[in-house]
């Protein structure tokens, strides 16, 4: 049981979420994830360890609503617990000095970006900031990811904020003008495999953080399956962050998809539920 | 000689709609006493050979022939730790009964050494009276165990018997291991499982669970908050794939995912967050224990056709005996001599598997006859599920986070024959990360093993 001890909205069906996991919060590195439960007959799922407090014994969570599972912890408030959290899981991010770094995050992609560019900012990089969403209203971290970057562009496919356009155009621009050593993308599955293509043809090496389907998160499962230059990796254990170009972003886009057609009835009854109340 | 009693069971129809519904209902008293007068009470009873933990066999049954169950159970306990998992899921044709004299000597069934074992522990479970374990005053040396799985819990029990301050960290939301997340309820009741549980924690072991030794916290940060040593049974739950082309396609899984979902996560009941695909066409691939209850989960899922694919032939099926019964009561359909070499889809979505067809060859390393291809003949199943049940591998976190641990080259973990103890002095291990695949048995019989010669260890240090 871990209690919530701060919650914020950061935009429509985003929140921040401080938990109590001592533990947790002195051994996490840049990278790491946990898995939560709530309630005794809920799902496990993955979330990125996004900060951590010492000094407090907490960890901050971002939580986007997407279906039963995402809603059922964002429904939680300040003072309730959360039933189960097991962690830290994943291999670290790859720390090192290599020069530039191009960080690309994608809507909610920003969440797990913040702990890895302030970690490659600490090592001596310089740190170029891409943040890109559908609307003004789904940029979130604005503050936290520009304090972390030398430099911080912000995108919308709408215009109605930063420049317009998707964020491969964004990419093209930076990649132009400077020499970038190393990008990492993280995001949605599609916006990883449009940002890998894009760093493929100027020979850039990319690394993407992959939110691949999970039950266990240690390995003994393979649910989360991904295969990696022809190998199969198991995105819990082996990553979650992988060489974006030797991913096989059609499979890995497929198996998201896997159990949609449990999952949507599984939210329509929790909806029903709801209202029911 | 008299017939060996039958073990009562829920009708095909009515168990095969329900994950929970045990299948095997138990002996009655009347039942378990005249199979008990079966026995012969062997002046060598070679039975006792065929346990891996040597219960005394013989002695057991005489008290259940003699109507005194608690004797029998006390007498069950000073070798096992739950015996009711054990006279549940012990392959007994291969083991104790395989060693009767009945089977031996007059080539009749052996005399019912599970279900009557089964039968003592669940008298216990279901009475009032409790056979009283009696536990050492307090020593207050810290002990540690990797894993809550039987080998963990055999351990347990065990050391907080001589006296010692025992914490089981259990990477898991749930105490257990494969007995839990594995084994279905309809071969191994969850509630006997808690019920040792339970009755540890009332003898003082303390259980952290969501706590992965070597990510959470490691084995040197406990060393530091005083822990003297630790007892590693961190099992081998490691999916194995085959490989093939197409494996990593939607409705392509691992037996450890399909079970956990269901057993561990409720997948399937109506109140569960945690979804699970139910197929209409299942094919299990393979032929071991983990197979069986696969297979027959789907069944219990609502799966129209459900089949084993297996490479050898029937006879050669590692699964235990009464499980196949059981299976094919079920309408299980064994497709053997068969072999996977791809996966079919449409879209992304599993719609057939192309099977090779397979002969027996000479025996191999093992005794049986290996399977060879027949050059050629393959078919093509359509099937919507396909669930791999291939075998596992050794957990690597603990391999891979503890300095100094010799490692063999299958993954697991060496460890002294004799005393358990592995290369790193306060380590011991034992259960499935030690033989990479074994029996609910033989990882409590580690972990016993392991704590008697830790605790000898320990008192020998104190003494000094
Ligand atoms: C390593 C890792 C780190 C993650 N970090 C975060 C995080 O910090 N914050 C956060 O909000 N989420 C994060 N996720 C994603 C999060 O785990 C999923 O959003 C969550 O499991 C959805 O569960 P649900 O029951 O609410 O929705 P579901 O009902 O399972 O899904 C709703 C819809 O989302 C799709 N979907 C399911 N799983 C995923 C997924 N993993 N990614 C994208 N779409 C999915 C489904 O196809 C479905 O249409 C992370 C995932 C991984 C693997
Ligand atoms: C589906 C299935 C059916 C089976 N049927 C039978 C049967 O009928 N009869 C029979 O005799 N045997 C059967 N077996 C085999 C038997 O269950 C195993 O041999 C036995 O459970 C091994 O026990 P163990 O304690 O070594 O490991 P496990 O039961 O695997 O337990 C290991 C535990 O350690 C935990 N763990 C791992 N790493 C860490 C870590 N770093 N920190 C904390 N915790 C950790 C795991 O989460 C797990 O709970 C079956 C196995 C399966 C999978
Ligand atoms: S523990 Fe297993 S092998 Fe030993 S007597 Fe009991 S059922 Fe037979
Ligand atoms: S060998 Fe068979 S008959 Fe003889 S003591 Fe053992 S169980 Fe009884
Ligand atoms: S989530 Fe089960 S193996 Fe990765």
């Amino acid at each position: 049981m871990n209690k919530i001890v701060k919650k914020e909205k950061l935009a429509e069906r985003i929140y921040r979420l401080e938990v109590e996991a001592p533990l947790i919060a002195a051994s996490r590195k840049a990278g790491n994830f946990i898995i939560a439960r709530t309630g005794k007959l809920g799902e496990r799922i993955p979330l990125t360890v996004v900060d951590s407090d010492l000094d407090k014994g907490t960890i901050t969570l971002v939580v986007q609503e997407m279906g039963v599972s995402s809603k059922k912890i964002c429904a939680l408030n300040e003072g309730e617990y959360i039933t189960d959290l097991v962690g830290p899981l994943g291999r670290p991010t790859d720390i090192k000095k290599v020069g530039t770094i191009l960080a690309c995050a994608g809507g909610l992609g920003a969440a797990p970006m913040l702990p890895i560019i302030k970690a490659f900012k600490e090592a001596g990089n310089r740190v170029i900031t891409i943040l890109a969403a559908r609307s003004k209203d789904l940029l979130i971290l604005k503050e936290e990811l520009a304090a972390n970057s030398d430099e911080f562009i912000i995108m919308t496919d709408d215009g109605t904020e930063g420049k317009k356009g998707l964020i491969t155009v964004g990419m093209e621009e930076v990649i132009a003008r400077e020499k970038i050593d190393e990008c990492i993308a993280v995001g949605p599955g599609v916006m990883m495999k449009f940002c890998a293509l894009t760093t493929k043809k100027h020979n850039i090496p990319t690394m993407v953080s992959l939110n691949a389907i999970m039950v266990d998160g240690t390995g003994m499962c393979g649910a989360c399956r991904v295969t990696v230059g022809d190998e199969t990796k198991f995105t819990c254990v082996d990553g979650p962050e992988f060489d974006a170009h030797k991913i096989d972003f059609d499979e890995f886009l497929l198996r998201l998809g896997g159990y949609k057609d449990q999952e949507n009835v599984l939210l329509e009854n929790f909806e029903k539920s709801c209202k029911l109340k | 000689a008299k017939e060996r009693v039958e073990m009562p069971e829920v009708p095909p129809m009515v168990r095969s709609k329900s994950q929970t519904t045990e299948v095997n209902k138990g002996l009655t008293k009347e039942m378990a006493v005249e199979e008990a007068k079966r026995c012969m009470d062997c002046a060598n009873p070679t039975c006792i050979d065929g346990c891996p933990v040597g219960i005394n066999i013989p002695k057991f049954i005489k008290h259940i022939e003699n109507e005194e169950p608690l004797k029998a159970i006390a007498t069950l306990k000073e070798s096992s730790a739950l015996p009711a998992a054990c006279g549940r899921v012990c392959p007994q044709e291969k083991q104790c009964e395989a060693n009767c004299f009945y089977t031996l000597k007059l080539n009749k069934p052996a005399v019912a050494i599970g279900h009557l074992e089964r039968y003592a522990a669940d008298y216990e479970n279901n009475s009032d009276e409790k056979v009283v374990q009696e536990v050492a005053p307090s020593n207050g040396i810290k002990v540690g165990v990797v894993g809550s799985g039987p080998s963990g819990l055999a351990f347990a029990g065990d050391m907080v018997k001589f006296g010692y301050d025992v914490t089981v960290f259990e990477a898991l939301h749930e105490i257990g291991g494969v007995l839990k997340y594995g084994i279905p309820e309809f071969r191994l009741p969850n509630s006997l499982v808690d019920v040792e549980i339970e009755s540890l924690k009332r003898m003082g072991v303390k259980f952290e669970t969501n706590f992965i030794v070597g990510q959470t916290q490691t084995i040197e940060q406990l060393r530091e908050q005083g822990f003297k040593s630790f007892y590693v049974a961190s099992g081998a739950g490691l999916p194995r794939f085959m490989n093939i082309p197409g494996e990593n396609v939607n409705g392509v899984l691992s037996a450890n995912e399909y079970l956990t979902r269901v057993n561990l996560m409720f997948a399937g009941s109506a109140e569960a967050d945690t979804p699970v695909i139910k197929g209409k066409n299942v094919a299990v691939i393979g032929g071991g224990n983990t197979a069986m209850d696969a297979v027959r989960t789907a069944i219990r899922m609502g799966a129209e056709n459900a089949m084993i694919i297996y490479r050898r032939s029937l006879e050669q099926l590692p699964a235990r005996a009464e499980e196949v019964h059981h299976a094919k009561q079920e309408g299980v359909f064994f497709n053997t001599l068969k072999n996977p070499i791809e996966f079919l889809h449409e879209s992304g979505k599993l719609n057939a598997v192309k099977v090779q067809h397979m002969e027996l060859g000479e025996p191999d390393a093992s005794g049986r006859r290996r399977p060879i291809p027949i050059e050629g003949k393959t078919e093509i199943i359509p099937i919507d599920v396909a669930i791999m049940a291939i075998g596992v591998s050794p957990n690597p976190i603990i391999p891979n986070s503890v300095k100094g641990l010799d490692i063999s080259k299958w993954g697991t973990i060496e460890v002294s024959e004799e005393t358990r103890q592995s290369s790193v002095e306060d380590i011991y291990a034992g259960g499935d990360i030690v033989r990479g695949g074994a029996t609910v048995i033989l990882a409590m019989g580690d972990g016993r093993d392991a704590a008697a010669s830790m605790h000898k260890k320990l008192q020998a240090e104190m003494n000094n």
